[in-house]
């Protein structure tokens, strides 16, 4: 039975990591296709990934966009999730259930209308109106994770800061924000993950500069290459620091 | 700084529920006074509307003669010690004391002092920069009075501060709130269902039931002189023998007694403490059914042999030596009738 356990454990992992670990090993391909077979290592690609400017302004701008959109989705979500935890109003069951709904919208859906209403109001296409599409997609989750994050003890402690004298937005800033903190930061750095590689409302919603995803993308177009490997690496390294580091030290707090 | 706080016919529904039916109630400016009340039976919902946190549907607070109804918590001279202790988990014990003092534009190094007086006066002055979390439930409790003391508020109000602990510390708790309380002369507002809780801290016990004031008085009153049996039962353990009023005296199922009754009948209570082998009024005699030793006395169950079928609950001191089966002679003292309970 034990062996069984395991090796059913290692086939898992197998399923969930071989496509990645693949990339990995064929961003080192010395030669011209990241397929098999393995034909020696080097580290010629990573040098052309870095050296190329449209690739590393897709990757600032995507920095820009995740950071800046999940700020502004988190942001918002603390206010809504304050404000219904706060007071019962006849509709309130609606109103989560509304502010909860894009949840279930397809991406391509949401892009799609997006672009028709910024056609409408003449937005033109760019990292802003990607921006505004992330929050879209991105204020959901922040606001479930951080509403269901607020429990009867902090009702209490709210209700007791006021009592003490403190204004709404001391009672916010003061009390409840840092006794969220870790479902706040696991709220944004999820929405950075998601807005780091949404492709369907960055590419509808882009034009001239792009996300990395896009750019991606329009590598991609002209045929596989190591090269692709190479960047997709680097974004995965990326991914993999931030969880990391996440579990080490706010998860690891939040449990003890 | 102490202030006098006036509830004028508050009327509060939830919904189709009426918590409160037209409370009227003045409380003394320094008084230590206690609502006293099984749950369901108004007082949180009178002490949030003090608070500030419960508007009620009508009727007027009044805090030193200001009407205060419509003022939100924080514009009122009013602080409240939470059941949850409601500390802040992020901030030391000298951030969560001075917290208060913080909101009202205290600069950082007064604060800093008073926080320190404050968790000195609750022998806490060693712990300042601990977390709430390393601390034990009673010292949990201790930040929170200093907490709420901090800012020298008018009236101080308990909602059920001593719920969580344990017996031994709730008493020494008792002991020190009220201690405290005789120090600032600050007007506490307690709330408990606890009835020993409310008689050890109380200058005066407020019984509630249903939403409404039963009895208002001194431990000593209400214990003693019960106004309704409601107030008479839930102050702890009472005898009760129906009576019908016959001639100058009374009936009852253990014959006549020499006590005047309303015409309406009413019920005899007797605390089992008050029946004995001596005393003013003779219950005749009655057989000991069975008895057991709690300590500060033997409690017995007695037998009228005019009225085999009911029991008698008496407290009979340490010394006595009794076997069941035997026939004495009861006597009982502060013998209190009062009417039969309202069909509610």
């Amino acid at each position: 039975m034990r062996i069984l356990s395991w090796a059913y454990l290692v086939l898992l992992f197998l399923f969930i990591l071989l496509p990645v670990g693949a990339l990995v090993v064929f961003s080192f391909q010395d030669g011209r296709l990241p397929v098999p077979p393995f034909k020696g290592f080097t580290l010629e690609w990573y040098a052309k990934v870095i050296a190329d400017r449209d690739l590393m302004a897709a990757l600032w701008n995507s920095f820009l966009v995740a950071f800046g959109s999940s700020a502004l989705a988190l942001v918002l979500g603390f206010l809504a999730a304050s404000g219904l935890a706060r007071v019962a109003l006849p509709g309130s069951v609606l109103l989560r259930g509304l502010l909860i709904a894009p949840m279930t919208v397809s991406y391509l859906i949401i892009a799609l209308g997006l672009l028709q209403v910024f056609n409408a109001v003449g937005v033109r296409p760019s990292l802003l109106s990607t921006g505004i599409g992330h929050v879209v997609i991105n204020l959901p989750l922040c606001f479930s994770i951080i509403y269901a994050a607020m429990g009867e003890h902090q009702r209490n402690a709210l209700r007791a800061a006021r009592d003490l004298g403190a204004r709404e937005w001391q009672v916010l800033a003061l009390i409840s924000a840092p006794m969220l903190a870790p479902a706040l930061a696991a709220a944004f750095f999820l929405s950075v993950t998601f807005s780091w590689d949404e492709f369907i409302i960055a590419f509808l919603l882009t034009r001239f500069d792009v996300t990395l995803p896009v750019e991606i993308w329009s590598m991609l177009r002209s045929g596989l290459s190591p090269a692709t490997n190479a960047i997709g690496s680097l974004v995965f390294l990326v991914s993999v620091a931030v969880v990391v580091t996440l579990e080490f030290t706010l998860f690891r707090k939040s449990r003890s | 700084m102490t202030a006098e706080v006036r509830f004028q016919a508050i009327h509060h529904r939830f919904g189709t529920f009426t918590a409160l039916h037209r409370v009227d109630l003045t409380i003394a400016p320094g008084e230590f006074i206690v609502l006293l009340g099984p749950s369901g039976c108004g007082k949180t919902t009178l002490l949030s509307i003090l608070g500030g946190f419960v508007t009620p549907t009508q009727g007027k607070v009044l805090i030193n003669g200001k009407d205060m109804t419509h003022v939100p918590p924080r514009g009122r001279p009013t602080t409240t010690m939470f059941q949850d202790y409601a500390l802040f988990p992020h901030m030391s014990l000298r951030d969560n004391v001075a917290f208060g003092l913080r909101m009202r534009g205290v600069a950082k190094t007064p604060r800093r002092d008073r926080a320190q007086e404050m968790l000195d006066m609750v022998g806490l002055g060693d712990k300042a920069e601990r977390r709430p979390h390393e601390l034990s439930g009673g010292q949990r409790q201790r930040v929170a009075l200093a907490r709420a003391l901090a800012v020298s508020p008018d009236v101080l109000l308990l909602d059920e501060p001593l719920g969580a602990l344990d017996l031994k510390l709730r008493r020494q708790m008792q002991d020190e709130l009220k201690a405290i309380q005789r120090r600032v002369g600050t007007t506490f507002v307690h709330v408990t269902h606890d009835q020993e809780e409310a008689m050890a801290v109380a200058d005066r016990i407020v019984v509630m039931n249903q939403g409404r004031i039963e009895h208002c008085g001194t431990p000593e009153e209400v214990y003693l002189h019960p106004a309704s049996l409601f107030s008479a039962g839930f102050m702890g353990e009472m005898n009760r023998i129906p009576v019908t009023a016959k001639g100058m005296g009374a009936d009852s199922p253990l014959g006549a007694l020499p006590l005047p009754v309303a015409s309406g009948g009413g019920v005899l209570c007797l605390r089992p403490e008050n029946i004995g082998f001596a005393g003013e009024l003779a219950l005749g005699p009655a057989r000991l059914v069975d008895t057991g030793f709690f300590g500060t006395h033997h409690r017995c169950h007695f037998a009228p042999l005019s009225a085999p079928d009911l029991r008698l609950v008496a407290h009979l001191p340490q010394g006595a030596v009794l076997e069941p089966g035997r026939e004495v002679q009861l006597y009982a003292s502060n013998p209190v009738i009062l009417p039969h309970e309202a069909a509610a």
